[in-house]
């Protein structure tokens, strides 16, 4: 496999054919945010927050989908960037009901975390409040719509590293929702193995574990990395 | 059938068709059926069985005729007269010989001296009023499949593709790349199995250029496909076409079966070696599977969403096999081109848009009706002559490109309608729906109704145009009410760019474009709409 070199914010990056700018960048410490995106599953360059610009492509391009070329120049962090990401997290925290004092995640949320990053203080945009349920039927997990960012690191995590495909969007659109199976609740579902990978990957509190406290709710890090390790092992069905 | 089977059979019906006294057309396109074609239609056949003619006049469908708005329309080809709004007693009338009976019909022909018909150039639609859709044997009888029996018999693959490279025709579906180019991409791929995928899934609000082409002429797609197929190594087509359009699918499957009864399509192609084979899929009413990625997902039975390009369906489309995606009218454009020439082609039209555009017209206009013209037509022509000027109103602007597009301000009326000077005054060619707006309109209320549009066909997977078109609507809504705010444009503005250049697609990269045309010409309507003082 052929290494290709490349310049990441003006500093000199190689990564192998075949690898995207985002991992070459992280493996080389710069930090694309990213939201949508988890190591172990296949991409679907959703969030586009991990945007930058290449020089000589009029598009930006979504450095999770943007494999590595000898010779690209590569900006992560130009005040373009920034700013579309800045709104891009406007977008979100105004689309659904993302109340930070109230929420089990409170502190070890990724979509705060990436607020906080962005200098996103506050949001001009009109908040949209939309009614959303909580399913909370399983045994052992919940799911929040209200704090849900429709990133679907629980729909491929289920389908590609678990094989039961229990998770996927209905609707279109700003009605999008995720749903178990055909729209059962969760607690229903006969395809649920109750692994808890979707969990652990979900970057809000949307998908939750019952019975902790706020203190306690901390999304299991080391379980991405064993997504990861099976990734590079094939111990999963696609 | 073999080619000199082909040749035979066309002499065959045209001779037939010759000895007729007259053959009546009734247009069966959506628009005429719907004010009462059918009925017309039957009237007539009633009256030639009454009069026992059945043997020397003949009555049949035909595509759309163009001018909608006097629907239901029939063409009589004894003496070439058109006929608009007849009603069932007024069209038994065309059966007879005697003169005097046809007196009370002189006042619902229609001038075919007017612009309306000698503006056009007809080469999509060449066979409306010609050729009953629902009958292969007319069809051929107008020199149908005559440019397959021509590339499959005559040329090499890499000489059809030459051919549509001389020609210079671009992708009628409003992106405008140039199509012997894509052609070629697929045609170099190795792979042993590739598809050709035609794109019905006309979706633009007030377009049905490419439903009428379907409803009107299913052969010539179905040629278009074949040689496309010959030409790119492909044995398989499928049209994607959308599941409102009932009529054009019913015509598409008669077509089908026929072209495959005759071995017009299928594994041996006019019994030679090439074999091509054409299945319809159907959507299930989301407009972002016009876009070619979410259509591949589509076909292939997945949710209808876009995904990212590069790699672009010519390299990985349909179940990751090399895939060429053209419009309907693209197609049509094809069995012309190869049994005329690229170069003939080539000589209508502007230096970089070849060939002619079909236009639905629509909105505040006289003449309703699908058109075709010579690219660098003016707006003016197409607007004011063809199109009878905008009745009892001042015209404002005109939207092309749909929800993608941009309105055209009255200054630019006199720029030629073509791909670079639509898009350099900030619309696009689009697939050819043209609204035109009196000055009656509200400019905010369009962007707003386009705007409606997007959110609601918005898949939901990128964040940009699924919460940024809520947004953008939310914040036009307010402005329509008077509620707006000198901060609510900035912010309408602010995401207009963000959409553009961040959406994963060309749904929501498009989506704010006629908010900033409108934007562009019309910022006064905005200004005066802002909150205090509501709307003037």
């Amino acid at each position: 496999m052929s290494v290709k070199t490349l310049s990441i914010d003006g500093k000199m990056v190689t990564g192998m054919a075949g690898e995207t700018i985002f991992n070459a960048a992280w493996e080389a410490g710069i930090r694309i945010p990213r939201l949508c995106h988890v190591g172990g599953v296949s991409d679907v360059g959703a969030c586009r927050l991990c945007l930058v610009e290449i020089e000589g492509y009029k598009k930006l391009m979504a450095a999770c989908m943007t494999p590595v070329e000898e010779g690209m120049v590569v900006h992560t962090n130009t005040e373009r960037l920034r700013a579309h990401r800045r709104l891009i997290l406007e977008l979100l925290f105004a689309e659904r009901n993302h109340v930070c004092a109230v929420c089990v995640m409170n502190g070890q949320c990724e979509l705060q975390d990436l607020a906080a990053e962005a200098g996103m203080d506050h949001v001009r945009l009109r908040y949209r409040f939309p009614k959303l349920g909580v399913d909370t039927s399983h045994e052992r997990f919940g799911l929040d719509h209200n704090r849900c960012v429709l990133c679907t690191r629980c729909v491929r995590v289920c389908d590609e590293v678990e094989g039961a495909h229990t998770w996927d969007v209905s609707g279109r659109g700003e009605r999008s929702i995720i749903i178990a199976d055909l729209g059962e609740p969760w607690g229903r579902s006969e395809s649920c193995t109750s692994c808890g990978k979707c969990v652990q990957v979900c970057p809000t509190g949307a998908l939750f574990a019952k019975g902790k406290a706020v203190g306690e709710m901390r999304k299991d890090r080391r379980f991405l990395k064993y997504i990861v390790t099976a990734r590079e092992k094939h111990q999963w069905i696609r | 059938m073999t080619v000199e089977e082909l040749v035979e059979f066309q002499a065959r019906e045209q001779a037939r068709q010759r000895a007729l006294a007259n053959r009546i057309y009734c247009c069966t396109a959506a628009g005429c059926i719907s004010c009462g074609a059918e009925g017309l239609r039957s009237a007539i056949a009633g009256a030639i069985r009454d009069a026992g003619l059945e043997s020397r006049v003949e009555v049949c469908g035909s595509g759309c005729l163009g001018l909608c708005s006097k629907g239901p329309l029939v063409l009589s080809s004894a003496d070439g007269a058109l006929y608009g709004e007849l009603t069932p007693s007024e069209g038994r009338l065309l059966v007879s010989d005697a003169a005097p009976s046809r007196e009370p019909l002189a006042r619902k022909r229609l001038d075919l001296n007017a612009p309306f018909f000698t503006r056009q150039l007809k080469i999509v639609l060449a066979n409306a009023g010609r050729v009953d859709p629902e009958k292969l044997a007319d069809y051929i009888a107008q020199g149908g499949y005559q440019a397959l029996a021509k590339a499959v018999t005559e040329m090499t693959p890499q000489e059809v593709i030459e051919e549509v490279k001389r020609s210079g025709l671009r992708g009628r579906g409003g992106a405008g790349y140039p199509t012997g180019l894509k052609w070629e991409l697929v045609a170099r791929q190795p792979s042993p199995i590739k598809y050709v995928v035609c794109n019905a899934d006309e979706g633009d609000p007030g377009a049905f250029m490419d439903r009428s082409v379907l409803e009107g002429d299913p052969h010539r797609v179905l040629e278009g496909m074949a040689i496309a197929g010959y030409a790119v190594g492909a044995e398989q087509g499928y049209i994607y076409v959308r599941g409102e359009y009932g009529l054009a699918i019913q015509r598409l499957q008669m077509a089908i079966k026929q072209a495959e009864r005759e071995k017009l399509l299928g594994n041996r192609v006019l019994e030679t070696g090439v074999q091509f084979r054409v299945d319809l899929r159907i959507g299930a009413g989301a407009f972002v599977c016009g876009e070619e990625t979410a259509l591949i997902a589509s076909i292939e039975g997945k949710r209808g969403q876009p995904r990212q390009r590069p790699p672009y369906p010519p390299e990985s489309g349909l179940w990751e096999k090399p895939t060429l995606i053209n419009n309907v009218e693209t197609f049509a454009n094809i069995p012309p081109i190869i049994t005329q020439g690229g170069d003939w082609f080539a000589s209508i039209g502007t230096e970089t848009s070849k060939g002619t555009k079909v236009f639905a017209l629509a909105g505040k206009i006289a003449h309703t009706g699908l058109i075709e013209v010579p690219m660098g037509t003016t707006l003016r022509t197409i607007v004011f002559d063809i199109g009878g000027g905008v009745p009892g109103g001042k015209f404002k602007a005109a939207q092309t490109g749909g929800p993608s597009g941009g309105c055209i301000p009255e200054q630019f009326l006199d720029v030629p309608v073509d791909y670079e000077s639509l898009t350099e005054i900030g619309s696009m060619m689009g697939s050819g729906g043209l609204i035109v707006m009196d000055d009656s309109s509200d400019m905010v209320d369009v962007a707003r109704f386009f705007m409606e549009f997007c959110m609601d066909e918005s898949c939901g997977k990128c964040i940009p145009c699924r919460a940024g078109t809520v947004q953008m609507h939310d914040i036009l809504s307010r402005l329509t009410r008077g509620e707006g705010t000198a901060e609510d444009l900035r912010l309408l503005e602010e995401l207009s760019v963000l959409l553009r250049e961040t959406s994963l697609c060309g749904l929501g990269q498009t989506a704010p474009n006629p908010v900033l045309s409108t934007l562009r010409y019309f910022r006064h309507e905005y200004e005066a709409k802002l909150a205090p003082g509501g709307r003037p």
